[in-house]
């Protein structure tokens, strides 16, 4: 925090407005796909390459300022805190879905086959006659699954692709541990090969979880749609897979620059974002496990 | 003592002044011109918004269908929540956290000032967005700000694009909240410590938590209705397993710490203005900080006062009741604080003054109304009434509001260097007082007599109160542009204003020269000078 060492001060930004230009055509594009109007899905597209365009121009411009020197120390804090606070951010926003799977299963659900007094046994009698709460459940109506069809659905079980994706994450989070040591050290060769294991791990996450996915269409009948275990299975894992995703792309890239020696054993803290970001999407994981596919 | 401060003046030879033209505005990294931005933002939003208002107040100025078809009413009444709160209220908060953190912690600009120009240039995007679908086939969003399924899920095509407008903007402030909180953490110039910090820093820190805490989850809720519209998902529908209160349990758990992140800065603003035309220290600094950590706490164990009257377990009903109450404690603090920092002090009434004991009684009134809901079976009763409307503006627009008002006349003079005009600021706040009461007052009585909110057309019972109410409206409104128009005379001119500003003035803002220079505290100031600006 000394004053002597200068405060540093970018002098322009001039890629947050393509961002902004981006995001807003993604957004408008979306939009216009999800209601069938014309011309969303290309403007979806071109907005999604803005944003990558803008990702990388300012990733670079950031890495190569960084790379010349010019951040103190000061800078790496407030670097090190955003990284903190934007995963604390995430937590949240899991937390909402995690939320909405307790409360179906802990309130709504048994309410809605007359638990709980109040006048619950009157509005099972009434309007969902019959109805007995079980989880996993896709309601009353047998949303999604055997409604129409007179089928049923297959809850996803935990033995099998969910537990081998377990081990897989749970071994890129050691794997990435030993990268981080080897940094330390100074070894930008080791690190770059546990790096290298970490992303393959990751990767192969991705392309199993994937393939449950498509059991679980194929197979089990278990979809999106189907009713409340459904909505929460695929909204959760969707949502961390997209960001098992992301991270692999970040440890990516944290790979590359490690090629490129890019780190000292003092100064490396686009690795150890990057990092902190893994084991956050792992420990969600664990949560996941736990509570969507265990219990 | 404004040594350094011309310090910084100098120095500005060595580095970067504003770019020329338009590229100052779209590419600055400048706290200040960031600030500026987001403060103009949110005034035209505070326009848009109250045109909203006016016609909403219009429409009810008597009963009977007179003026709008009640889906644009409804849709009026949903945006104007939606700009008022998004637009006006969160920005220009950020906009006096951009401009006054830096310089009352003798930091040289926020932590992260690239990010800090995308939070801003966010947000004209994302009200374009939100603002298109009043022109969209299918009209805007008109199922109510909090935008409770199943309702909700009815709306045209503009639904998804409300959706997309919500994320938009929530980019912007979780983008801008982490700012902040990286500022107050590791920009404080050596020797401004936490304890010396003034309470809008506080504050602030406070309600960039709360909001880096909740908007997530109005993300998440938001999404699941996005996917139970477009995706097939049940999260909110009983048919499928899910429950429409589920999602009035997600959305309050945001919604309610958002009512706190719309006025926790106000706190800190009216803390900062009372000592200075008290000429006394604040009263209890220490319990200001203590009240305001415990009531960003509470705020996350209250929400389902909203819910009430949705249905809950009986224990849920009463726990919610007393938490609720519970809040009133840390709360009458501050209030019991301001009024002791005023109790023989050698007062004087200028503008910002006024406007801050403005807040401090009307936010009071609101305050006590919010008591009167928080006990479950009157708010039976009163829920979804106009009662709850008179309760939630008096907060707002006399509290939250009046606390915008009175920062920009307080800090004015040292953002362009020009003292405002007292005398229009005077006729500002007279005029805007009394207008704002003949306008909300009478909402109480036509609510406790059972007159419904979100209704376009009502019983005759209530038709002269209301149109008392329209009259305060369009009082009100118009109030406004005589504040338009001293903002503007100020920044064209008028007497200079001195360092100090106000002669009671304590905090490193008003260390630097006024205009502050386009870069202030590039060195940080010397210890001494810290210790002696603080309360
Ligand atoms: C003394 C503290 C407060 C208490 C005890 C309190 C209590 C309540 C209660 C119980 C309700 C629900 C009424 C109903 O819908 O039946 C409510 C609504 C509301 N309050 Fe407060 N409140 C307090 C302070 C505030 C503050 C400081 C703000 C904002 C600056 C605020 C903004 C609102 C809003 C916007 C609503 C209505 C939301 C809606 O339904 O659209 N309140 N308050
Ligand atoms: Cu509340």
């Amino acid at each position: 925090m000394s004053a002597a060492s200068g405060y540093y001060i970018p002098h322009e930004a001039k890629w947050p407005i393509v961002g902004s230009v981006g995001l807003f055509l993604f957004f408008m594009g979306f939009g216009r796909l999800l209601n069938g109007q014309a011309l969303g899905t290309t403007t979806l597209l071109i907005g999604l390459a803005i944003i990558v365009v803008m990702m990388f121009g300012w990733f670079s411009l950031v890495v190569k300022e960084s790379e010349s020197g010019i951040y103190n120390s000061q800078v790496d804090v407030s670097f090190r805190m955003s990284m903190m606070w934007f995963i604390f951010s995430e937590v949240m926003f899991f937390g909402a879905f995690f939320g909405a799977l307790f409360y179906a299963r802990q309130f709504s659900g048994p309410w809605l086959s007359g638990d709980g007094g109040g006048g619950a046994a009157m509005t099972n009698a009434v309007l969902w006659n019959g109805f007995d709460y079980t989880w996993p459940n896709n309601g009353p109506d047998k949303i999604g699954a055997g409604f129409a069809s007179n089928q049923s659905f297959s809850a996803m079980g935990w033995f099998g692709l969910p537990l081998i994706n377990t081990l897989l994450l749970l071994t890129s989070g050691v794997t990435c541990t030993i990268a981080h040591h080897a940094i330390k050290d100074g070894n930008h060769k080791k690190m770059v090969r546990w790096l290298a294991a970490t992303v393959a791990l990751g990767t192969v996450f991705v392309f199993c979880q994937a393939f449950e996915y498509y059991e679980a269409y194929a197979h089990l009948n278990l979809k999106m749609t189907t009713g409340i275990y459904g909505s929460t299975f695929f909204m959760l894992t969707g949502f961390h897979g997209f960001h098992v995703t992301m991270g692999a792309v970040m440890l990516f890239f944290v790979m590359l620059r490690g090629m490129k020696k890019h780190f000292t054993a003092e100064n490396h803290f686009a690795f150890e974002a990057a990092a902190w970001y893994w084991h956050f999407v792992d420990v969600v994981w664990l949560g996941l496990f736990i509570f969507v596919y265990l219990i | 003592m404004s040594g350094y401060g011309a310090h910084a003046d100098h120095d500005e030879h060595d580095h970067h002044g504003p770019a020329p033209g338009l590229k100052r505005w779209l590419y600055t990294t400048n706290h200040k011109d960031i600030g500026t931005l987001y403060l103009w933002f949110s005034l035209s939003m505070f326009f848009i918004g109250g045109a909203m208002a006016l016609i909403i107040r219009a429409e009810l100025f008597s009963p009977g269908i007179q003026i709008v078809d009640p889906m644009f009413f409804n849709s009026m009444t949903t945006m104007h929540a939606i700009v008022m709160i998004f637009g006006l209220v969160m920005p220009a908060f950020v906009g006096l956290a951009n401009w006054m953190i830096p310089m009352m912690i003798g930091a040289p600009d926020m932590a992260l000032p690239r990010l800090n120009n995308w939070s801003f240039w966010i947000m004209p995007f994302a009200f374009t967005i939100l603002l298109s679908t009043l022109f969209m086939d299918s009209g805007g969003p008109a199922g109510g700000w909090t935008l409770y399924p199943p309702l909700t899920l009815q709306m045209g095509d503009s639904f998804a694009f409300v959706i997309f407008a919500i994320h938009f903007m929530g980019i912007s402030s979780v983008m801008g909240s982490i700012n902040i909180v990286a500022t107050i953490f590791n920009m404080r110039a050596p020797g401004m410590t936490l304890m010396k910090m003034p309470l809008f820093v506080w504050t602030w820190l406070i309600t960039a938590f709360l909001l880096i805490a909740t908007i997530p989850v109005f993300a998440g809720a938001v999404t699941m209705l996005l996917t139970d519209r477009y995706f097939g998902t049940s999260f909110f529908s009983a048919a499928g397993g899910g429950d429409p209160v589920m999602f009035q349990h997600i959305f309050w758990f945001f919604g309610h710490p958002e009512v706190y992140i719309l006025i926790l800065p106000a706190f800190g603003i009216i803390s900062s203005i009372i000592p200075t035309f008290a000429r006394k220290p604040l009263f209890g600094y220490d319990s200001m900080v203590y009240a305001t950590a415990s009531i960003a706490f509470l705020s996350f164990i209250v929400w389902a006062h909203h819910m009430f009257t949705t249905g809950m377990p009986l224990a849920a009903e009463l726990f919610f009741m007393f938490s609720t109450m519970m809040i009133s404690v840390p709360t009458g603090v501050k209030v019991f604080n301001w009024v002791a920092t005023m109790w023989k002090g050698s007062m004087t009434f200028e503008t910002p003054m006024l406007f801050a004991i403005g807040f401090v009684i009307m936010f009071t009134i609101g305050g006590l109304s919010g008591l009167m809901l928080a006990i479950t079976p009157a708010d039976i009763q009163y829920h979804d009434t106009y009662f709850v409307v008179a309760h939630f503006h008096y907060v707002l627009v006399p509290g939250a509001v009046y606390s915008l008002l009175a920062a920009t006349y307080y800090w004015i003079p040292k953002w362009t260097g020009n003292m405002y005009d007292e005398k229009l600021g005077k006729i500002h706040f007279w005029t805007s007082t009394v207008f704002v009461n003949v306008l909300f007052f009478p909402m109480h009585f036509v609510g406790l007599a059972g007159m419904p909110r979100r209704i376009p057309d009502y019983s005759l019972q209530f038709a002269d109160w209301n149109a008392i109410a329209s009259i305060g409206a369009f009082g009100f409104g118009f109030s406004q542009l005589i504040f338009l128009w001293v903002v503007i005379k100020c920044i064209r001119g008028g007497k200079k204003a001195t360092d100090e500003v106000w002669e009671g003035s304590v905090g490193l803002e008003w260390t630097v020269p006024s205009p502050a220079p386009y870069h202030t505290f590039e060195e940080a100031p010397p210890v001494a000078v810290i210790n002696k600006n603080h309360f």
